[in-house]
């Protein structure tokens, strides 16, 4: 099981919903969330003093998966959240020890 | 024969009737040419008629006057609450979005008793030169007939009411510039002893019977319709020694602290515009052509104001934002306070565009010169659109709009009479200094008995919480 995280941005977060229950998934957490990488920020000006805002709001996903799905969720994500410009985001994809669902006390893949 | 006669003087009466200023200009001389005992109960008749249809004409003029004046009233009213709270409301960090809201209802709550304890005698009661007495104290002598000192034609309560909405707005502008790390205990103390000493007698210099002040037989007659010297000079300056008194907030100004909601502020600075029409057209005290022209005056300079200060923001910066164009109606709106009953349309849309690119200036490149913490800028915009407005108060105003000195006496510069500039400087000056004095006192004994600024937790955690145990925003209940 594999636990993936997707920063995109805001504006992509419909497209890829919409795409990643296409191929199957059926749970996944979202957060709005500020941040950036080498994105830079804009100037706001209130009452003739400026501010650098340079914590940009972004959409994070969260989804835990099964081995096998990896892969086509990381390319449903890719070709959707993609807009070919600096502030796109980024997934990271890392092991989990396990997973249980609360109602039955299942465990193991059978609980994702 | 005389059949005809009391004919003649039945149609006649009716037509003075149906034309009663022709019979003020007309006296019984239509109806004495017979003497004899029908025609003299007809004139009697008649003179009845006319002194009733007199007294009718009388109150129903009154009756305008009392729903406008009453009208007036709550309109200021909700300049504080809910047009002052919003605009400073959101101009804040949302950890002092209630504080700054309570000190604003607070004044709703103290001053009014204060006003009808002893707040309103002290500044309109008796004619001395410098402060009122305790005639009207607990509302003595204050009822339903006029006070024909101050407004011949509606209810002595009514003019007291209004005049207490003043009071109450007025040290509530002070808040502005001590946002964020005033105390509320502080806050009460000050604002008690600043209502006493320093509002009451300027008031009652300018307005009151008697005043030093008063355009109306004061040893420096000043022009001041609605309040630029009595409200904004004195609140505005009052917020500039307090701010420096009391220094600036943690983490200013590297800190960014940008307004929490411009919505808030947004919708309490169009209650502002709205109301203020109460505050300006109100102080005519009377339904009349008066109040129509300080309403226009009004309106025009807050649009001139709003329309100077984007175009000033927007030559500097590229672009006019909501915040700029809310503060220059507010700031066109304080410096055609003085002036609304004095000045025609066109010098209003001057007064407003001068005030208007002045205060951007004051609030951006002065402030930033001298490094004060004024807030929510009190003090660049009614202290330093006070001291304009009442300036130019005695350029433009004219004694065809109001002929406050006397029936075709000039009133200031555009009729010649340019002293009257130097007049509203002495104005100016004594309502600065008074201020000056007056706050650094109170603001010495508000700190040995109350404290003035929170301490370093209580600001760094929030007014709100640690001032009045609440969160303004509840967003996860």
């Amino acid at each position: 099981m594999m636990k993936l995280e997707a920063i995109i941005q805001p504006s992509r977060f419909e497209s890829v919903k919409d795409a990643l229950r296409e191929v199957g998934i059926e749970g996944m957490t979202v957060t709005e969330v500020r941040g950036h990488g080498r994105q830079k920020g804009h100037t706001e000006v209130y009452r003739g003093r400026e501010y650098t805002v340079d914590l940009l709001p972004k959409i994070k996903l969260e989804m835990v998966l099964p081995d096998k799905l990896v892969n086509t969720v990381v390319d449903t994500i890719l070709k959707t959240a993609k807009t070919g410009k600096i502030g796109d985001g980024k997934i990271f994809i890392s092991r989990v020890e396990e997973a249980i669902r609360i109602r039955n006390e299942e465990r193991g893949e059978s609980a994702l | 024969m005389k059949r005809a006669v009391w004919c003649c003087c039945l149609a006649v009466s009716i037509f003075l009737l149906v034309n009663p200023a022709h019979a003020q200009q007309a006296p019984a001389s239509s109806t004495s040419v017979s003497t004899s005992p029908a025609s003299t109960q007809v004139s009697k008749e008649v003179s009845d008629k006319l002194a009733q249809l007199d007294q009718r004409v009388t109150a129903a003029q009154a009756a305008g006057d009392n729903a406008w004046m009453l009208t007036s009233a709550a309109l200021v009213l909700m300049m504080t609450g809910p047009g002052l709270a919003l605009f400073y409301g959101g101009l804040v960090r949302r950890k002092n979005t209630l504080a700054i809201m309570m000190q604003s209802f607070a004044m709703m709550g103290l001053i009014s008793v204060l006003w009808a304890l002893v707040g309103y005698s002290l500044a309109f009661g008796g004619d001395g030169p410098f402060i009122g007495n305790f005639q009207f104290a607990f509302m003595r002598g204050v009822g339903m007939d006029p006070n024909v000192d101050y407004a011949g034609t509606i209810p002595h309560l009514t003019f007291m009411i209004y005049q207490m909405m003043f009071a109450v707005i007025t040290p509530a502008l002070i808040t502005g510039a001590t946002a964020e790390r005033m105390k509320f205990s502080g806050t009460v103390l000050f604002m008690t002893l600043w209502f006493l000493l320093v509002y009451a007698p300027l008031a009652h210099m300018v307005w009151g019977k008697g005043g030093f002040l008063n355009a109306a037989g004061g040893r420096f007659p000043c022009l001041d319709f609605a309040g630029g010297t009595v409200v904004h000079i004195s609140s505005g300056v009052s917020a500039l020694v307090c701010a420096l008194y009391m220094g600036k907030r943690i983490g200013f100004p590297k800190q960014p602290m940008p307004p929490h909601s411009l919505v808030l502020s947004f919708i309490g600075a169009c209650l502002l515009w709205v109301g203020w029409f109460g505050f300006n057209a109100g102080s005519a005290l009377a339904a009349s052509g008066l109040a129509s022209s300080a309403f226009v005056a009004t309106h025009l300079g807050a649009a001139a104001a709003a329309m100077g200060w984007s175009a000033a923001e927007w030559l500097k910066n590229g672009k006019a934002s909501a915040l700029g164009a809310i503060s220059g109606a507010v700031a066109g709106l304080v410096a055609i306070t003085p002036a609304a009953g004095f000045v025609k349309p066109m010098p209003a849309l001057a007064i407003g565009l001068v005030a208007g690119v002045a205060c951007y200036l004051m609030v951006t490149k002065v402030k930033a010169l001298f490094g004060y913490d004024d807030a929510l800028d009190a003090f660049g915009v009614h202290g330093a659109g006070g001291t304009i407005g009442a300036l130019l108060t005695g350029v433009f105003a004219q004694q065809i709009v109001n002929p406050i000195f006397g029936a075709g006496k000039p009133a200031g510069g555009l009729d010649g009479h340019w002293g009257q500039v130097g007049n509203q400087l002495v104005g100016v000056l004594i309502a600065w200094g008074l201020a000056l004095v007056g706050t650094i006192v109170i603001l010495k004994i508000t700190d040995l008995l109350t404290g003035f600024r929170a301490n370093e937790e209580a600001e760094t955690e929030g007014l709100d919480i640690s001032q009045h145990g609440e969160e303004a925003y509840y967003l996860d209940a």
